[in-house]
């Protein structure tokens, strides 16, 4: 857990920092932030309490507990990551603990648009190139800079061309993945669309 | 690219524009709220000093937390009266409509809405829940969202989002007698894998899917999400139309005939086109039950927990995880295993059939000593009708505990938990690791019928034993 946590906002054109190495697929997001940590009504205190149960049960072994993780900001990890629960409270506590940017063999779709929607950058690679680099990061340790707007990854020994949806690589570009201000500017064709929207007619009132 | 499917002509009909990055801005129709993902978004309205844009289409109900044995206020838990108190002070202060503990129309909101007639063919629905996928089974676009997302409902009834892709699976011939809904979709995930469905909407048809009641239907488009699938939706027919009439939200009058025209042309067209297209037999399908730690991992009541071998190299890496996790080993039958709870209740299966089926294999039979069994309805009025009946009598009567309506212990959000490595039988849709509030809980998925037959036995049952033709 970094000291002060300051929330990402505007334009995010390059994220750069240590990997960390999470191996598993389908890891679900029960396991990165279990139901009884979603009793708040702000994610505030949510950092200390990411994979709670996962790294209690490694004892210090966790990928999130070693200490050359420690300043850690970039996840990488394998298939199906964030399947489950819609609670954002879980990629809440990753961002909080200090994750900047993930890299996986694939995520899970409310996963992903919650990370987009908060300012994570989910980046994909083929299944070899993850596993790849998470054998690399068994032996040395891997810092990377991520140029978004040419979705590239560098490092010291290794390159890589890295995959995101491209309306959501723009969103970061822009900065309009922070949606409201987005969806506020269409406020007149929204206000239209309910009006013409036929369900709309049958009653204001539910 | 999908053509004139039921999404295709309910997304065209809901976009609002096209976003500069490539998305859409999407018309929320309706948008279900309740107090877990709620409260940070009416934080971040005030942060940002917007108001709620539409409070009339957003509905209120309160259903993680609340406790299922004593509901009275405050809550024993102080966290649990916070956030009921922070919803219902939002709801007030924008607006919008709240059906709270005792109103009678209190319960898990994926239960509530249809009751209400407020889920409708044709609308988009979105709620912080993974599970709206279940209203999917009226014929609307309904899926789950984060909180920042329903930040952005309250404040614009838009979402920014990327159209998804239409797979049919299409569902052959009809279940076998003793087989319900649960079974079958736990049969799909396992056959096309928890991820299959990212980037999907999952259209269920065919027989199979016709034959279904509207309940039913709500058990399978619910469990889309397990399957990887944010949405799942069923074409309306004559079934959808008499379920919504004359509830409290359904349109009256001269609106139920305009109504009924519109809902009927919505249906997917004989000559619509998938992205992808599955086909399997539903009577092929056996009382299912899961055996690991994703809903895909299940087998059919008389098969055995696979070997590594068996499963594909994709599969392999999460199913030793299961082993280990689960205290399985390969090869062993699921049949017979002892459980230590039993668990009827959810957004899958907690509504009125459910109960009456379990009611059904329970009757004159008492559960096993070895077993602690309890029952919380899906809603204030499954539990209404079910008194009704005279269901609670003889779920008491069998040992079950009878419980307030409420999510409870399919995630374990207030005091209803597994302890330690206890074995649970549950009608729910989730059996991560930790799911049902231990770290070390097991849970094993399977359908209400047979959460009866395992609470009767002590152990994984058949429940095609347990009742007659």
């Amino acid at each position: 857990m970094k000291s002060e946590f300051i929330p990402p906002i505007g334009k995010i054109l390059q994220i750069s920092g240590k990997c960390i190495s999470l191996i598993g697929n389908d890891i679900d997001t029960d396991r990165i932030i279990p139901a009884r940590f979603l009793k708040c009504v702000n994610f505030d205190a949510l950092g200390k309490s990411v994979f709670e149960d996962d790294r209690k049960n490694l004892k210090g072994r966790h990928p999130l507990d070693l200490e050359e993780n420690k300043n850690g900001s970039i996840l990488i990890v394998n298939s199906n990551f964030g399947c489950g629960s819609s609670r954002e409270h879980a990629p809440q506590a990753l961002m909080r603990w200090g994750i900047k940017a993930m890299i996986g063999e694939s995520f899970a779709e409310i996963f992903y648009s919650n990370c987009i929607a908060i300012g994570i950058p989910c980046f994909t690679l083929p299944k070899k190139s993850i596993q790849d680099m998470q054998k690399y990061i068994e032996n040395k340790s891997l810092f990377l800079e991520i140029d978004l707007k040419n979705s590239l990854a560098k490092s010291k020994d290794l390159n890589f061309i890295l995959e995101i949806k491209e309306s959501s690589r723009k969103m970061f570009l822009s900065g309009e993945w922070d949606a409201t201000a987005t969806l506020l500017e269409n406020v007149k064709l929204v206000e239209r669309k309910y009006k013409e929207l036929t369900y709309i007619k049958f009653g204001d009132e539910f | 690219m999908s053509k004139h499917t039921l999404f295709d002509k309910v997304w065209d009909l809901h976009k609002v524009s096209s976003l500069p990055g490539g998305s859409d801005q999407v018309f929320i129709g309706l948008h279900l709220i309740h107090e877990v993902t709620s409260p940070q978004a009416f934080g971040a309205l005030k942060d940002k000093n917007l108001k709620v844009k539409f409070p009339n289409r957003t509905v209120a109900t309160v259903d993680h937390i609340v406790p299922t044995d004593n509901q009275s206020r405050p809550f024993k838990d102080n966290l649990a009266e916070q956030m009921i108190e922070t919803l219902e002070k939002n709801c007030l202060q924008h607006k919008i409509r709240f059906f709270n503990i005792g109103s009678g129309n209190q319960g898990i909101v994926h239960v509530v809405a249809p009751e209400l007639g407020l889920t409708q063919p044709g609308m988009t629905i979105a709620c912080g829940d993974s599970h709206t996928s279940t209203h999917g089974a009226f014929g609307s676009i309904a899926f789950g969202i984060g909180t920042s997302q329903v930040r952005d409902v309250l404040a614009t009834q838009t979402i920014a989002m990327n159209k998804l892709k239409v797979r049919q699976i299409w569902c052959e011939n009809k279940l076998s007698h003793g087989v319900y809904a649960k079974d079958l979709v736990l049969h799909i995930i396992n056959q096309l894998g928890v991820k299959a469905g990212v980037g999907f909407a999952y259209e269920f048809a065919g027989p199979a899917i016709n034959e279904l009641s509207m309940e039913e239907r709500m058990t399978i488009c619910n469990m889309s999400i397990e399957g990887g699938a944010r949405c799942g939706y069923i074409n309306p027919d004559e079934k959808t139309f008499s379920y919504i009439k004359n509830k409290l939200c359904a349109p009256k009058n001269e609106d139920w005939d305009k109504a009924l025209l519109w809902w009927k042309s919505l249906k997917s067209d004989e000559n619509s086109i998938f992205d992808d297209l599955i086909k399997l037999d539903a009577s092929k399908v056996e009382p299912t039950v899961t055996w690991g730690i994703t809903p895909g991992q299940s087998v059919g009541i008389n098969q055995q927990i696979p070997f590594l071998e068996k499963l594909s190299p994709n599969d392999q890496f999460v199913a030793k995880e299961a082993y280990e996790y689960m205290g399985f080993k390969p090869g062993q039958s699921i049949k017979n295993t002892p459980v230590d709870v039993c668990f009827i209740g959810s957004c899958t299966n907690g509504r009125i059939s459910d109960l009456r089926v379990a009611a059904k294999v329970l009757k004159d039979k008492k559960v096993s000593k070895t077993v602690k069994a309890f029952v919380v309805p899906g809603s204030e009025k499954v539990a209404a009708e079910a008194k009704q009946e005279g269901l609670d009598k003889i779920f008491k009567e069998s040992g079950f505990q009878w419980r307030e309506p409420g999510c409870s212990m399919c995630l374990a959000m207030n005091s209803d938990k597994l302890i330690g490595n206890q074995v649970s039988a549950s009608s729910s849709n989730r059996n991560f690791k930790g799911r049902q509030g231990s770290p070390t809980g097991r849970t094993l998925l399977m359908s209400p019928a047979m959460v009866a037959a395992a609470a009767i036995n002590g152990k994984v049952s058949d429940v095609r034993k347990f009742i007659n033709k």
